[in-house]
């Protein structure tokens, strides 16, 4: 039998959650990072914690070890010295090509550096934080990419932290080329057993011959991601819809289970 | 007042702030800051620490567990506090709607609240079956609740295994809570003090008159 109490706590809970559930979505986004943000002092804690387990690693690390690893990172770095030397004549001369076409002029990318700072707790979306916001530049709807290729978008935007969305999740829709054959189509979710293969669908030449190992990179179609990122290469395709379309696995070439530092590329 | 022997009092005084007279008892105001603290707690560790998530495919939730601890041994306020507060946290981190883990944890912690008188909570089967239906109940639920609302989680038969590895894993749990709470509960509170057999206004004469 329910007493009054009871009544009273089934009462708060439901109009509360009736409330919440059918907030504005942009009033439910700035709710969101309210309520996120009492995490800061926490993952504060949690990255000085980090910061000091790393010197406490440097500080035991041995001269011989630290020697070997200044001779690789130097050899690193000349090599790429050589690729930027590359890579700047290279665009100079496309500069002079589009001149004497009278293209655009390409601009070249203002990438902000940010850190993942937590991950979904839920097991059926695939979300992080980065501990950049308005403040740093960002806006809504951002590419996020790290060395390895493309990771996502920001979804959401705080003062000092914001929301991405990682490739792979079901509100992340990415236009994508394979470079071999120019085919595009639509990166979109797959199977969550292994977050490292993605969907590639809607691929604009039904008949295609989609090859293991081919590239897929971002067709700059969607008007979010610019053309050019990496996304993976091509696993497999199969046959769907009874034989009408191709769908091919993309087995992504940044690793989103160790996330660490990714680049947001400014507007 | 049930009257247990001696042995049983000291291993059920062992697992927990049990009432050992199961009569309805008011909880401290110090567990219930200690209960919205431990879920602060678990929520910051389910998005902070991918250990689980690595390993075994699915990360645990540690909310469904707390909300069975706090519906045994709190009152309706504490219980209704706990689901909100976890359920706006976890939402709050999460690409869910915010709100929409505040009603399944509220439903475990009422309707074990409700029954908790008739719930044999130091038998091991019940304890057990009672940690396992909460742990599937409330991401069942929320799935649930997501796909009415027109959502689109991303789904497949690995969710299953998912779903086991969060229902195993908090019904692991729960009794790591339990002790947890009882080691806090014995560390920053007082213990009431036990009434003695002795009474000063008896005497024992040992004489023939």
């Amino acid at each position: 039998m329910l007493k009054r109490p009871h009544y009273i706590a089934i009462g708060t809970v439901v109009m509360l959650a009736l409330i919440l559930l059918n907030l504005p979505s942009h009033t439910l986004a700035r709710l969101k990072l309210a309520v996120g943000s009492v995490f800061l002092p926490l993952f504060g804690l949690a990255n000085s914690a980090d910061q000091m387990a790393n010197k406490a690693g440097d500080a035991i690390t041995t001269r011989s070890e630290l020697l070997r690893q200044n001779e690789s990172l130097t050899r690193t770095n000349q090599e790429l010295r050589m690729l930027v030397m590359q890579a700047q004549e290279t665009a100079r001369e496309n500069l002079r090509l589009r001149q004497l076409v009278g293209w655009q002029q390409a601009q070249p990318w203002k990438l902000k550096l940010g850190k993942i700072v937590m991950r979904d707790p839920s097991n059926w979306w695939r979300t992080g934080q980065i501990d950049l916001g308005s403040r740093d530049g960002l806006t809504e709807n951002l590419p996020v990419l790290n060395m390895d290729g493309l990771v996502g978008r920001v979804s959401s935007v705080g003062l000092t932290r914001s929301t991405v969305v990682l490739v792979g999740d079901v509100n992340c829709k990415v236009a994508a080329r394979i470079v071999e054959s120019g085919e595009t189509g639509v990166i979109g979710a797959t199977d969550p057993l292994d977050n490292s293969l993605v969907a590639l669908g809607f691929i604009s030449n039904k008949s295609a011959k989609l090859l293991p190992g081919q590239t897929v990179k971002t067709s700059g179609m969607g008007g979010i991601f610019p053309a050019g990122i990496t996304i993976g290469k091509i696993a497999d395709s199969h046959q769907i819809e009874f034989g009408l379309t191709t769908e091919a696995r993309v087995k992504l070439s940044a690793n989103l289970g160790a996330l660490d530092e990714v680049w947001v590329k400014l507007p | 007042m049930s009257k247990l022997p001696s042995a049983d009092l000291r291993r059920l005084a062992a697992f927990g702030p049990w009432p050992l007279d199961f009569e309805h008892k008011e909880m401290s105001t110090l567990n219930s800051i200690l209960i919205l603290l431990v879920a602060f707690l678990a929520v910051f560790c389910e998005s902070a620490f991918s250990g689980f998530r690595n390993l075994l495919g699915a990360q645990i939730d540690l909310l469904p567990a707390l909300m069975v601890y706090a519906a045994l041994s709190a009152g309706l306020p504490t219980v209704t506090m706990a689901a909100v507060f976890g359920g706006l946290l976890f939402d709050s981190l999460s690409a869910n709607p915010l709100g929409i883990t505040i009603v399944p944890l509220f439903v475990v912690g009422f309707l074990i609240n409700l029954q908790r008188d008739l719930i044999l909570r130091d038998q091991l089967f019940a304890q057990t079956v009672l940690r396992l239906s909460a742990s599937a109940f409330v991401p069942a639920t929320v799935l649930l609740m997501l796909m009415t609302g027109g959502h689109r989680p991303a789904l497949s038969w690995f969710t299953a295994w998912q779903w086991i590895v969060m229902t195993v894993g908090g019904a692991i749990a729960t009794p790591a809570l339990f002790l947890l709470f009882g080691w806090l509960d014995r560390t920053f509170t007082y213990r009431s003090a036990t009434e003695m057999s002795f009474r000063p206004d008896r005497e024992i004469r040992r004489s023939r008159r």
